[in-house]
């Protein structure tokens, strides 16, 4: 009796230890894991101008103030329109392409996944086959041929070429809401077929409103796209500042001559444009889990 | 061996069991791959030959109007009383031919210009384009400048004209052959003493029968215009020498054949060497990363999903947020971080100790690359496997338990098996990602240290930042299209290897 009782406690001590060990790794890890954004919050009050140590001596919300109203080192306040670095310019052109090109990919990727999905025609393998073909070179490989052709349709360093770039891809897409298509039970359709629907009847009244879920990821993730997306910009705009969009905006911010006098008001926009992403992606990160595995699971 | 055999082995067999079924799979992998490849091209010639089969038995059994629609289109669906169908063949009949007489013919012709004067000494055969620009001298300074930029040929133009041509001439092909199939399809329906189907009727059923139509014609449309346009106009760049040297439209480009293959192979040290070192790179790059990450990514949710553990929503909640901030932000932190006068150096002096070159010295700038994707990555594995590990089933803990499984046999012989079936597809878009990694490569060390035996890249470059930078910095156009093409193939070779193994051992992997 004495002998299981103190085997007992023995295997009690022994799994306290293992999870107090989990404790102090799960934490050291928050802290490594939390430390540059942290850092990055802090520096963005940073009253030291580009910051060497760990934790600026002054606080301030002049990187704030100057990413609407910038001024030079003298303190003369720029004129809106010569600002170097316009940065509510840049979220609203962000913002812009983000809505259009959200919307027209929502749609694309919504008509292509339900085609695939629940409809059966003769070429549809092929057409498969031929999307996943396509989607194995490298996004960016033909960026100066796009460029030309955007050129051809007279919208070289034009906004709309980001929403057609960023939406026209937007087909191969699919397989996430394919998946989820998938999964609404096929006698749905069957019963409004022998109801007398069509299929397009079938997509509108039946299939989409149960697509709630689905229609909020997609919305989601190709509205975010354009907030984080720096090759395409870059290439596109090349030195039109006023067509930037955030992330190459940003980045510009520190290049090595601005670097010093703008390091912290770069972490300024870097805060303010990470919080709502931030938001949004916590919110849909469920569905980005369910839209990966989801295909697997079923093999 | 089967799987009971399997199971009977220590765990040193195993290993080397499963090293050896790799490396002795892969022969066989590849040789599926080709045998894939040849059904492929066996199916496409007996797609032809059945077509070409069809095409003339229409005609021969076909009547008058049948026979008519072979040269004017529609006119057997006219004939046979399919009136607005027909007018729609004969429309875009004539549309094809208005568009290839006033556009798209010049551009075949001028696809291989003969004997052009590319500049005042020298003459090609296989230009783009066949009316080189004129320039005016400037007697002073000796500035050039094009006299006939209205009528001069831009190879650009030329080339993508031409590709658009060739799509158009296909897609008109298949409406052509549409046309056709259609005349005879009615053709019979009459002799059947049917009546044909309306056009109002046939036009319904683009919203039924024929509703994947309606539903993939745009994003079809948007993808050729958008996505197969300049890819195929990218891969016809590889063959051309179109690079700083051969800017349209002050300049022409024409054909080279392999030449810029051989370059990167062999004929070119510079190039050549600069490829065999990125490609070494990438591998390595990306085997380390998509490993580490998922190694990792499942320990800590492990360590999270664990019962005994509290908080978990926090725990979790912490790194997702990490993961939700855009990468360029968190990887331009990283980088000032870690430069070589950053927070963490100047921290690191401080203390007495040396600065440690993260970023400026290739060897740790590797290290450093492959775990700051740590930080990037792991939590996003994370996410994925957390939702798994609560899909395990509990009884087969618990039988396990009662067999007398210790945790860590529990987690070799349930939890990993269980995730890693799960896991391999995600597994695989993983390693192709990280092949195609721009961000982490580009933000953290912008591809350097760069020294100068590097052509236009640095020692830690993947093979997409080197595209990349080829593309937007020195404009060496037809060497980018050359490495997209071998991404490409690298990116496609290994997805389908991965695929055909995985296949081939699920069998004996089988979890359920």
């Amino acid at each position: 009796m004495t002998n299981t009782s103190s085997m007992q406690t023995g295997y009690a001590a022994k799994k306290k230890a293992v999870n107090t060990l989990i404790y102090v790794i799960l934490s050291i890890m928050v802290l490594i894991w939390i430390f540059p954004i942290v850092w990055l919050v802090l520096a963005s009050f940073s009253g030291d101008g580009i910051t060497t140590g760990l934790v600026p001596t002054k606080f301030t919300f002049d990187n704030y103030i100057r990413l609407a109203q910038d001024h030079d080192k003298d303190g003369h306040v720029y004129a809106p329109e010569d600002m170097p670095f316009p940065y509510f310019k840049w979220i609203l052109n962000t913002f812009i392409v983000a809505v259009l090109s959200c919307v027209i990919s929502t749609l694309i990727i919504l008509m292509v996944s339900y085609a695939f999905s629940r409809l059966r025609f003769k070429s549809r393998k092929t057409f498969l086959n031929l999307g996943l073909i396509l989607g194995m070179f490298p996004g960016f490989m033909s960026m100066a041929a796009t460029y030309n052709i955007m050129e051809i349709f007279g919208l070289k360093q034009n906004l709309f070429a980001l929403v057609i770039v960023y939406s026209a891809g937007a087909g191969l897409g699919y397989q996430v809401a394919k998946g989820f298509f998938d999964t609404i039970p096929r006698s749905l359709d069957e019963a409004a077929k022998i109801d007398g629907a069509t299929r397009n009847q079938i997509f509108w009244i039946i299939i989409l409103p149960l697509s709630k879920p689905i229609i909020v990821y997609t919305a989601l993730t190709t509205f975010i796209g354009p907030w984080a997306d720096y090759i395409f910009v870059s290439y596109f705009m090349k030195d039109n500042s006023d067509s930037y969009t955030i992330a190459l905006g940003l980045y510009r911010m520190i290049g090595q001559e601005t670097m010093n006098e703008y390091f912290t008001v770069f972490c300024a926009g870097a805060v303010l444009i990470a919080i709502p992403i931030t938001i949004l992606f916590v919110i849909m990160q469920r569905f980005y889990v369910a839209g990966v595995t989801g295909g697997a699971v079923k093999g | 061996m089967d799987f009971l055999d399997y199971a009977q082995l220590t765990t040193g067999q195993k290993i080397s069991y499963k090293i050896k079924s790799f490396f002795t799979g892969i022969p066989g992998a590849i040789a599926a791959i080709f045998a894939a490849i040849g059904r492929f091209f066996k199916g496409i010639f007996t797609w032809i030959g059945k077509g070409i089969g069809g095409y003339g038995s229409r005609f021969a059994k076909g009547d008058a109007g049948t026979k008519a629609s072979y040269l004017i289109m529609g006119a057997g669906n006219i004939l046979h009383g399919q009136i607005g169908k027909g007018l729609c063949f004969l429309a875009v009949e004539v549309a094809y031919f208005m568009f290839m007489i006033n556009f798209g013919w010049s551009y075949i012709t001028k696809i291989y210009g003969m004997n052009v004067q590319v500049d005042d000494n020298t003459i090609v055969s296989g230009v783009i384009g066949t009316q080189p620009p004129i320039y005016d001298v400037d007697p002073l300074f000796g500035a050039k400048t094009v006299t006939n930029l209205d009528t001069l040929d831009d190879s650009n133009k030329v080339l993508l004209f031409f590709v658009m041509t060739i799509i158009v001439s296909i897609a008109f092909f298949a409406v052509y052959i549409t046309n056709t199939k259609s005349a005879f399809a009615t053709q019979e329906i009459i002799a059947e003493g049917k009546k044909p189907i309306g056009f109002i009727d046939e036009l319904k059923m683009f919203l039924d029968e024929r509703f994947h139509v309606t539903m993939l014609i745009i994003p079809v449309l948007g993808l050729l215009v958008f996505t197969v346009l300049p890819i195929i106009f990218t891969i016809f760049m590889a063959f051309t020498n179109y690079d700083k040297e051969h800017q349209p439209p002050g300049n022409m480009y024409w054909w080279v054949g392999f030449k810029n293959f051989a370059d990167v192979f062999y004929s070119n040290p510079d190039k050549s060497a600069t490829f065999g070192k990125i490609l070494v790179w990438t591998l390595v790059w990306a085997v380390f990363a998509t490993f580490t990450n998922y190694i990792f990514g499942i320990i800590l949710a492990l360590m999270i999903n664990k019962k005994e553990i509290k908080f978990k929503a926090f725990w979790r909640t912490m790194f997702v947020v990490t993961a939700a901030v855009p990468q360029f932000v968190t990887l331009l932190i990283c980088k000032l971080l870690l430069a070589d006068g950053g927070p963490i150096n100047t921290t690191l002096m401080s203390m007495g100790m040396n600065a440690i070159p993260f970023l400026s010295n290739a060897d740790y700038a590797r290290v450093t690359v492959i775990v700051v994707n740590m930080w990037v990555g792991i939590p996003y594995t994370m996410l994925i496997t957390s939702g798994l590990l609560m899909n395990i089933p509990e009884d087969l803990y618990e039988s396990a338990r009662i067999d007398g499984a210790n945790a860590f046999q529990q987690f070799t012989k349930i939890t990993f098996p269980y995730i890693f079936f799960v896991t391999t597809p995600y597994l695989i878009t993983t390693f192709v990602g990280n092949i195609n990694n721009f961000n982490v490569i580009y933000f953290l060390t912008g591809g350097g240290p760069s020294p100068a035996s590097y052509y236009k890249a640095g020692q830690t470059d993947l093979l997409v930042t080197w595209l990349y930078k080829l593309t937007t910095v020195s404009s060496d156009f037809n060497l980018a299209a050359v490495i997209g093409i071998i991404v490409f193939v690298i990116c496609a070779a290994g997805s389908l290897i991965t695929f055909n193994m995985s296949k081939a051992s699920k069998n004996e992997e089988e979890f359920s």
